[in-house]
């Protein structure tokens, strides 16, 4: 045996050392990617290279420093690095507002509805690169003594980069989001469809999970969902660039990110976030049926009638059409109808009362000419159409224009002259 | 450009002082680190720590030495990523070893010699590398010759050029 290992000495220690890296290998996948499980040993490999590539940055910017702030154009460099850090903020803040813009509507629907905005931000240079071609990392000059943590959301103006994978006392890494291994919640903006970003082998940047049967154009932009709870709902995250059939029932969608990945020089660590209710303007009450509505699909409008009733307002069209079933009745049943505004409001109301002495082609009159009249104002035709169903003859709800309008119950603040 | 097998006697052992044994191995892993900042480009296609592997296990012609300066080289350079350690150590262990080996049988001093050994060498690493990184990470990776062939190319040119440069540290035993 002796002899044996004595002869294939060379190959016995190979197999070995092998042996042992394979073992100490398969421990850390067992144990997991943990971000924070950092290992001391990386510390010393990190802390010995990145003083180096620090104090490059630091003469690197210094010379160019010293060349634009006093040989070159002194003082317009500072002023610019306080613009471009100005138009940052700013752009931060455009796409803040503008999303929220675009969800006031959906807002206005969801009660307590939270939204995340970024509190505080840390800038930070890149300093260097994880130096392999698989793996899409970059070190940053800030660490867990800058207030760094794993799973922090890296972002630049242009859209969002990564997120922190680990932090070291002064350094950290970054995993972009064009890693394999890295994964962002993201939907489109024009369709709100839901996927995962996910990065490829040779660095591209793909968007996963979208069903086959949805339709994705080139070109639509991609937008952070905040599904991570990584990146702030809303953030750039790039533009659809190629569309076609994938794996299974899903859809294999390119994506181009938005921050120019290979040339990261500054960066900003999301450090603090903040979740609270979002400001909900106050156009009125909103019912359940008008929620359940902007769900369902509906018929279109019917083009709008000329002349005078185009130019109704909600609550006249409905005094209009109350007037009518008054007029050719025999006169009103109810308390309210008699008393000339508030009856409209009987008959928006629906009670069926009120429309109980009109014959259903009078009613069919009403009903069309508060369609025609009140179609300017979605509670006119409402209202209106409300009131139908109690005498008309019955029709299926999903046959009928705006469905779930017509089988409202009663709208209290869409017309002028409800009382309520 | 011909590989002659030379004898044993024929072929030189070199050492290395140990400023140049720790530091040369450092400056690879360090430009490995910093060039993609100002090239991006760079880390894809060239592996400095890779070549300075390979030239090192050739000077000294001993599978040990070459595969334990394979194995600290390529786990210095796992510990600046951020998958789990040993992937580049295994993959480097392996071609110090191979390099070692064949310098020991080969006389590879000559320019045509070593830009073949290092496009060859360059494919193995990327084999074992492809292959624990898939087999026992789980990584999603995709083999491409086309890829593998023009990286082991602008290494091998890169490592001629390299090569010739650390030649002059080299001491005769």
């Amino acid at each position: 045996m002796e002899s044996v290992l004595g002869r294939y000495r060379n190959l016995t220690i190979l197999v070995g050392v092998l042996f042992l890296q394979a073992l100490g290998l398969a421990v850390q996948v067992k144990r997991g990617a943990e971000a924070g499980n950092t290992r001391l040993i990386r510390i010393w490999a990190v802390d010995t290279i990145t003083p180096f590539e620090r104090a490059l940055v630091w003469a690197q910017n210094g010379t160019g420093d010293l060349w634009h702030s006093y040989f070159f154009l002194r003082g317009v460099r500072a002023e610019n690095r306080q613009l471009k850090e100005q138009i940052e903020r700013m752009r931060l803040e455009q796409v803040r507002l503008s999303e929220d813009a675009e969800q006031a509507h959906r807002l206005q629907q969801l009660l307590a509805f939270k939204e995340q905005v970024i509190v505080k931000t840390v800038p930070a240079q890149v300093i260097g690169s994880s130096g392999t071609d698989l793996s899409r990392s970059i070190y940053i000059d800030k660490g867990s003594n800058g207030g760094i943590k794993p799973d922090m959301a890296v972002i630049t103006a242009g859209g969002i980069v990564g997120k922190v994978w680990v932090a070291y006392p002064s350094t950290s890494l970054v995993l972009l989001i064009n890693d394999q291994t890295s994964g962002v919640g993201v939907m489109l903006e024009k369709s709100r469809l839901q996927g995962v970003l996910k990065g490829t082998p040779d660095g591209a940047v793909n968007l996963e999970r979208v069903m086959s049967d949805e339709k994705v154009e080139p070109g639509e932009a991609v937008l952070s969902s905040g599904g991570d709870q990584i990146f702030p709902k809303g953030m750039p995250v790039g533009t659809v660039t190629k569309v076609g059939p994938g794996r299974e029932m899903f859809l294999k969608i390119e994506v181009k990110p938005a921050a120019d990945l290979s040339r990261l020089e500054e960066v900003l660590v999301v450090t603090e976030k903040q979740e609270r209710n979002a400001v909900v303007q106050s156009t009125g009450r909103v019912r359940a049926a008008d929620i359940l509505a902007a769900r369902l699909p509906s018929v279109p409008d019917k083009p709008a009638a000329p002349a005078p009733a185009a130019g109704t307002t909600a609550g006249e069209a409905t005094a209009t059409a109350a007037g009518q079933v008054a007029k050719v009745g025999t006169k009103p049943q109810t308390p309210g109808a008699s008393s000339g505004g508030p009856g409209s409001t009987s008959a928006a109301r629906g009670v069926p009362g009120a429309g109980q002495p009109a014959t259903g082609e009078v009613l069919k009159k009403v009903v069309q000419k508060t369609a025609s009249g009140g179609s300017a104002a979605n509670g006119g035709s409402g209202n209106a159409a409300g009131s139908t169903p109690a005498s008309l003859p019955a029709k299926p709800a999903a046959a009928r224009p705006k469905p779930a309008t017509a089988d409202s119950t009663p709208q209290p603040a869409a017309s002028a002259d409800n009382p309520h | 450009m011909p590989i002659t097998y030379t004898s044993g006697e024929q072929i030189e052992v070199y050492r290395f002082s140990m400023p140049v044994t720790v530091g040369v191995p450092f400056l690879a892993l360090f430009l490995q680190s910093f060039v993609p900042r100002i090239f991006p480009g760079f880390a894809i296609y060239f592996d400095l720590p890779l070549l300075v592997t390979i030239f090192f296990a050739m000077a000294r012609r001993n599978p040990i030495s070459g595969l334990f300066t394979g194995a600290a080289i390529g786990l210095a350079q796992d510990m600046l990523g951020p998958y789990p350690i040993g992937i580049y150590g295994i993959a480097k262990t392996v071609v110090g070893y191979l390099a070692s080996s064949l310098g020991a049988k080969l006389d590879v001093e000559n320019a045509g010699a070593r830009f073949l050994v290092t496009l060859g060498f360059y494919l193995v690493h990327a084999a074992v590398y492809f292959t624990v990184a898939r087999g026992m990470v789980n990584l999603t990776l995709h083999w491409s010759w086309k890829y593998g062939i023009l990286a082991g190319l602008a290494n091998a040119v890169l490592g001629v050029g390299l090569y010739f440069v650390l030649d002059k540290f080299k001491q005769r035993t």
